[in-house]
């Protein structure tokens, strides 16, 4: 398969799927029963300035998706100035509404709590992947032995388990000994500087953990499939006929291939994972995109509610396609000739 | 038919399967039961004192009571009814459009197939948690919306496998002479091609109703719940709530464990489904090779083989 | 001493709820050095079973139940999978049916080629190893620097043929090649086939030949052992099995090649009715006496052995005569 077919249809399949999501978004947010975004003119908590500024950036006073009559009089420009246009154009201007709650502008909330969410998935991934990896990989060395079924069984009861409840289990038995909510000691700054950041530090062991164990199975399970499709090719009976051992063969056949459809599952796991985030950010109290929805829910703050979905889905969709393309670096035969 | 028995028949020789079926028969049975179970009716209303208010676990109340004084094991028992019904009935949802996605994505392929893969691709890529949320605040909470959202968007996963299991079973010798005698494609896919596919649907589908449940008490949790209805998750909400600080363990502990339970069974039966019915799990190279020659006559060379 | 000596193998496939079927049964063949034996039977028959119970490749739910397997006087069922091991390719090697599939496709041929000789230590450095390679893949005609390829970037018949340049990478004394020639087309055959004659004339490399194609097996084998239901039906050197068969299921195969030097055909092509009989509803007396045009009452009830009708010629039917 010639690369630079791959990597078109890639793009433009990540290019569809954002374009379906931000209609989406727009969609829900206005056609849903007690339009908020006609709530929102109307609540008195706004200032008029505010109030204002809204109607203008969203064209609350115009059509929603199209204007028949100007598009039947041939004015297309004037057709199509509608909610929606002035809502994409906000969008490109990284305009993303004001906060029903703190009064600021959404963007902005989103920008200053990003980097939480993102520490908290790296680490917890990262952490998930080494320890699923190596956990299946010694599973697949002792094949049918107890420790193989002792691994499996320990997957599939902590694939069952609701990330939030071993939240709380991790919290209650670390009370005491780790600290249990928020993200850093009130009264350490940044300009603390090593104080500060091993404070945080401290403060993530519990939610990354928590993170780790629930996708650690997830990993398992995973590269146990593709191990599994590996280990049936004929090419592994090649190699036993050669002489290899069950290790050998396992480091110099099954790895590589069983790695390769990791990446992409890892991608596609993204999704899960985020929500994953969302829930140990709120039993943790950690203050990251996850928290911040999970309060946007609770308070009914719409503009920030909708802020984080898109941020999320938009940084799910652009991995899937980091992930597509790195395939193609790693699959010899995704190669150019 | 006869294959689901042959199923059965190796099913009943896999404790690990067995286990998982009871744990799930026994939530199942305290669903059905909770009236008679449930030692005070949830809804009803009662006078609390102020020392009611999560008071820890005594001899008429074996789990104690929650935030609002009401007993902690009556809501569990009921709390299953919840669970169960969300699992099922979503992942019933999910499994119908799944499985005639992959059918006729498989079946028919061509431009057909590509597009409804396409969406299936979309609906995978958008992360589920979040988008959950979205739609449930929007919309409201309520059991049947929970139910309505998780079954919408859990069909993709079996939808994939449904469709490249069609595709393999396609091509295969009663499928061509069925179609050499003119039968039509609604008629194959249905006596034919559907009954080959059904013992997978049914292995994912057990795996799904686990998904499902998991689905609610996250959202419960996270406080997108029915509000008239007990739930596990709800039951989470309000004890993480409100009953961390007090380290009312009675209150916290049994529903996050109930929820383990039922799904715990769940995957445990459903995976061993899962192994009888597709056949990859099943052979690969890579086993203990001194089982392999097993000589009657004469020394046994398993005795003096040693890795 | 014979290089391989098979004596009264037997391999069991368990089924699911572990009812052993007996897919080889009572085999036996002798290989000597410089000499090539033809494996001949249906699909199903066991010849293939019988060749991975040599090397003791079975699948997971294999079984060798008995029999002995002498390499060089060495019976390798009784040796440790670590001592197999080294017998493994270095000694033995075998080039799968449908070789195509059988190349790892993420590491380049000429890696794969090096692995085993670096593993058996035919080499030990990187750069002797690959002009071992180079060596290696001139020999079956493709140029060295195709090496660096991957399996994807080769057509089938390549891959066929750097299948066998692997296979010899250690220099082996038998080489078991299992269908080389199936889904294939002629012109590439006839590449393979010369191949292979090359290899015995200037290595004196045994082949052991896995074919249901005898016209294959008269090119390049000097014994051919016929299989049938999982037993041999009858053993002899390639002229006696194409002159004189005497079972009656050898005697069928060779109507059913027509021969293109032969008289014209005055029958049609004969083929063989019926199918072999499936490993669970094995027949108590011969198994070839459902389709078998010579049978009798005692065929259906009594096995016959395999007995030397003449020297060097083994025949399992109760009407063989010399």
């Amino acid at each position: 398969m010639q690369r630079g077919d791959y990597l078109i249809r890639k793009i433009f399949f990540a290019l569809a799927t954002l374009v379906v999501v931000i209609v989406f978004n727009f969609f829900l947010f206005r056609i849903l029963p007690g339009d908020p975004i006609k709530a929102i003119v109307r609540s008195p908590r706004l200032t008029r300035e505010a109030k204002e500024k809204l109607r203008g950036d969203f064209g609350l006073d115009k059509p929603v998706f199209f204007d028949a009559e100007q598009l039947r009089e041939g004015d297309v420009t004037g057709a199509f100035d509608t909610q929606f246009t002035a809502y994409v154009r906000a969008l490109l201007r990284g305009n993303l509404g004001i906060s029903f709650r703190s009064r600021r502008d959404v963007g902005e909330v989103l920008a200053e709590r990003v980097w939480r969410i993102v520490v908290l998935v790296a680490a917890g991934e990262t952490l998930a992947l080494v320890l699923g990896m190596t956990m299946e990989l010694v599973s697949a060395w002792r094949r049918g032995t107890r420790l193989d079924m002792t691994i499996l069984l320990w997957a599939l009861f902590s694939w069952g388990l609701p990330t939030f409840f071993l939240g709380i289990i991790l919290l209650i038995l670390a009370r005491g000994h780790l600290p249990t909510g928020g993200m850093v000691i009130p009264g350490l700054k940044p300009e603390n500087g090593w104080a500060y950041w091993a404070d945080v530090g401290k403060h993530l062991i519990l939610p990354t953990l928590t993170m780790a164990i629930v996708y650690t199975s997830s990993y398992v399970m995973i590269m146990r499939s593709s191990v599994v499709e590996v280990l049936s090719e004929d090419y592994i009976l090649t190699a036993k006929a050669k002489g290899l051992s069950t290790f050998q063969i396992l480091r110099d056949h099954a790895l590589k291939n069983a790695m390769l459809p990791m990446v992409t599952m890892i991608a596609l796991n993204l999704g899960y994972t985020v929500g994953g985030a969302i829930q140990v950010e709120t039993v943790f109290s950690w203050p990251g995109i996850g928290r911040l929805m999970y309060d946007a829910v609770m308070k009914r703050d719409y503009p920030v509610l909708q802020g984080c979905f898109l941020l999320l889905a938009v940084s799910v969709i652009a991995a899937n396609f980091l992930a597509d393309l790195l395939y193609t670096v790693l699959d010899p035969r995704v190669q150019p000739k | 038919m006869e294959q689901f028995r042959e199923i059965w028949r190796t099913f009943r020789r896999r404790p690990i399967g067995i286990v998982g079926a009871l744990t799930l028969l026994s939530v199942v049975f305290v669903a059905i039961f909770a009236p008679w179970l449930a030692p005070y009716d949830p809804d009803e209303k009662i006078d609390v004192e102020p020392g009611d208010l999560l008071a820890p676990p005594d001899a008429g109340h074996l789990l104690g009571r929650d935030d609002a004084g009401k007993d902690v094991l009556s809501q569990l028992i009921y709390g299953a009814r919840v669970s169960l019904t969300v699992g099922f009935v979503a992942s019933f949802m999910s499994m119908f459009i799944g499985t005639t996605v992959g059918l006729v994505a498989g079946y028919f392929g061509g431009r057909i197939g590509n597009a409804l893969m396409r969406v299936v691709d979309f609906l995978m890529v958008i992360p589920d948690l979040p988008l959950m949320l979205v739609i449930i605040s929007l919309w409201g909470r309520g059991l049947w919306k929970i139910i309505l959202v998780i079954g919408l968007l859990g069909w993709t996963y079996t939808a994939r496998l449904v469709r490249s299991q069609v595709l393999s079973i396609k091509e295969r010798q009663f499928i061509l002479r069925a179609r050499a005698i003119g039968a039509g494609s609604l008629r194959i896919i249905a006596r034919h091609v559907f009954p080959q596919v059904l013992p997978l649907i049914l292995a994912e589908a057990v795996l799904d109703i686990s998904g499902a449940i998991i689905a609610e008490s996250s959202l419960s949790f996270l406080g997108l719940g029915d509000p008239t209805l007990v739930s596990w998750g709800m039951m989470l909400n309000f004890a993480f709530e409100r009953a961390i600080s007090r380290m009312a363990w009675w209150f916290l502990l049994p529903p996050g464990f109930a929820i383990i339970w039922v799904s715990l069974g769940l995957v445990l039966m459903g995976s061993t489904l899962e192994e009888i019915v597709n056949p990859r799990l099943k052979s690969h190279h890579l086993f203990d090779p001194r089982r392999m020659v097993a000589l009657v006559a004469g020394e046994s060379a398993s005795q003096r083989i040693s890795e | 001493m014979a290089l391989l000596d098979v004596r009264n193998l037997s391999v069991d496939y368990l089924t699911d709820d572990g009812t052993p079927l007996r897919a080889v049964e009572d085999v036996s063949f002798s290989l000597k050095q410089g000499r090539s034996l033809g494996l001949v039977g249906e699909s199903g028959c066991g010849k293939t079973t019988a060749m991975l119970g040599v090397l003791r490749l079975l699948p997971a739910e294999g079984r060798i139940v008995s029999g002995e397997v002498r390499y060089r006087g060495v019976d390798l069922l009784r040796l440790s999978e670590q001592e197999m091991r080294k017998h493994r390719w270095n000694k033995i090697a075998i080039v799968f049916q449908g070789a195509m599939n059988a190349l790892n496709p993420v590491r380049t041929i000429g890696d794969q080629i090096a692995e085993p000789i670096m593993l058996h230590g035919a080499a030990t450095d990187k750069k002797a190893a690959s002009e071992r390679v180079g060596e290696l893949l001139e020999m079956v005609g493709i140029t060295p620097e195709m090496a660096r390829q991957y399996p994807h970037q080769y057509s089938g018949g390549m891959r066929q043929r750097a299948m066998t340049a692997m296979a010899l990478a250690c220099s082996p004394d038998i080489l078991i090649a299992d269908e080389p020639t199936t889904a294939l087309d002629v012109m590439i055959q006839a590449q393979i086939l010369d191949l292979f004659q090359h290899l015995q004339k200037q290595l004196g490399l045994s082949i052991i030949l896995v074919t249901h194609d005898l016209g294959v097996v008269a090119e390049i084998c000097d014994d051919v052992l016929v299989m049938y239901g999982g037993r041999t039906a009858e053993y002899a050197s390639v002229d006696t099995i194409y002159n004189e068969p005497l079972h009656p299921y050898t005697q069928r195969l060779m109507q059913a090649f027509p021969d293109i030097d032969g008289p014209a055909l005055k029958t049609s092509l004969a083929s063989i009715p019926g199918y072999p009989p499936p490993l669970d509803a094995l027949p108590p007396g011969c198994r070839f006496e459902p389709r078998c045009h010579r049978k009798s009452d005692v065929c259906a009830v009594e096995s016959p052995p395999l007995v030397a009708v003449k020297p060097g010629h083994y025949v399992a039917c109760h009407f063989a005569e010399g």
